[in-house]
């Protein structure tokens, strides 16, 4: 998994499913744009990932199958990169 | 569903609609390539220009403390000169530089965060390039296999998902710069203006041309009166001794004795 501006991490079944639960709390928190919970549940996923997980190699070039938001990223933030579904970038995909 | 779900998605999706486009495989890997030594120009450049604004900010810093200092003393001198009112106007401006400072201070511990969360991009992004580079000609070199293709798509899908990350600290950080920017730019106005140092009644200019006054007042009266005790010292003598050479000559003596124990 990635945090954004981190980069990568592999974590273990144990932190994978607490965030799993963590993730949920995200989505409530997106849905109901609650600010406090939203950053409540960011920074328990983050704290945990950094706690627990282990880089990923600079020579290894894998996509992470989940993405946490930037550690400091607000509700707001996440919300218009979930609508908008975009990336920076030109034409290829790369920024 | 999930939000991590999602935003791996997004960028899963970013990867995908490039590869699609990419006929020659060999070309997807040296146009990566490309991109990924632009976007290390980019992010290094990102990191100066957060670097400058945290510099302008810390000036910043030290001219309101310069004029935070200066509200001090003049509170001291004006109640040392009983001008209470003087003293209170400058407190009270001296209030609303501290409020500004602060304000600065938060600016300046963020942009210190930017800074040092994009050196770190930056340095992840040069060793997954450098990697990449080493990457790039192994798999072109066994483009022949099978499984090169896919191979190859896993690392362009790799690099490319770590080009977007660094791509949205930049954007982030560059957005934060601005609006740093167009506060440090307005505070520059108003240091410069003295309207940060007017806007409270009165303000800088009103308490200090005060204090002035006061302190060339106090100067002629003190000089008033060195002059009006030398007068008095040396008067009546004079009204006395007048037209007569024994006053000068009682006079002399005196200054002899001066002198003499001196």
């Amino acid at each position: 998994m990635r945090i954004l501006g981190e980069g990568q991490f592999r974590v273990d079944d144990d932190a994978a499913a607490k965030l799993t639960a963590l993730d949920k709390d995200l989505d409530a928190a997106v849905r109901a744009d609650t600010g406090v919970a939203f950053t409540a549940a960011l920074r328990a996923a983050v704290a945990l990932v950094r706690a627990t997980g282990v880089p990923v190699a600079d020579d290894e070039f894998v996509t992470a199958d989940y993405i946490l938001p930037f550690s400091d990223a607000t509700v707001g933030e996440v919300r218009k990169l979930l609508a908008d579904g975009t990336i920076p970038g030109d034409s290829i995909g790369l920024p | 569903m999930s939000v991590m779900k999602r935003v791996s998605l997004i960028f899963r999706a970013k990867a995908d609609k490039a590869l699609d486009r990419m006929e020659d495989p060999r070309e997807t890997l040296d146009y990566s390539y490309k991109q990924q030594v632009e976007m290390l120009t980019r992010v290094r450049r990102g990191v100066a220009d957060v670097a400058t604004s945290r510099k302008r900010v810390e000036l910043q810093m030290n001219s309101l403390q310069k004029e935070i200092g200066k509200r001090d003393v003049q509170a001291r001198d004006a109640l040392g000169k009983g001008r209470e009112d003087l003293a209170r106007a400058a407190l009270q401006n001296k209030s609303q530089l501290v409020s500004q400072y602060s304000d600065l201070e938060t600016q300046f511990a963020n942009l210190q965060e930017q800074e040092e969360k994009l050196t770190l991009a930056s340095q992840r992004l040069d060793a997954k390039v450098q990697s990449f580079r080493t990457r790039k000609e192994t798999l072109k070199a066994t483009y022949t296999a099978a499984e090169a293709q896919t191979r190859i798509n896993e690392a362009f899908s790799g690099i490319s998902e770590e080009m977007g990350d660094v791509g949205l600290a930049i954007q982030r950080a560059e957005d934060k710069t601005a609006q740093m920017q167009a506060r440090a730019g307005a505070i520059d106005e108003l240091l410069a203006s003295g309207a940060l140092e007017d806007h409270v009644g009165g303000g800088q200019d009103y308490i200090q041309a005060e204090l002035d006054k006061i302190g060339a007042g106090s100067d002629v009266d003190s000089e008033l009166a060195r002059i009006k005790g030398e007068i008095a010292a040396t008067a009546p003598k004079q009204i006395e001794g007048n037209g007569s050479s024994g006053a000068e000559q009682e006079a002399a003596p005196a200054d002899q004795r001066a002198g003499d124990g001196a």
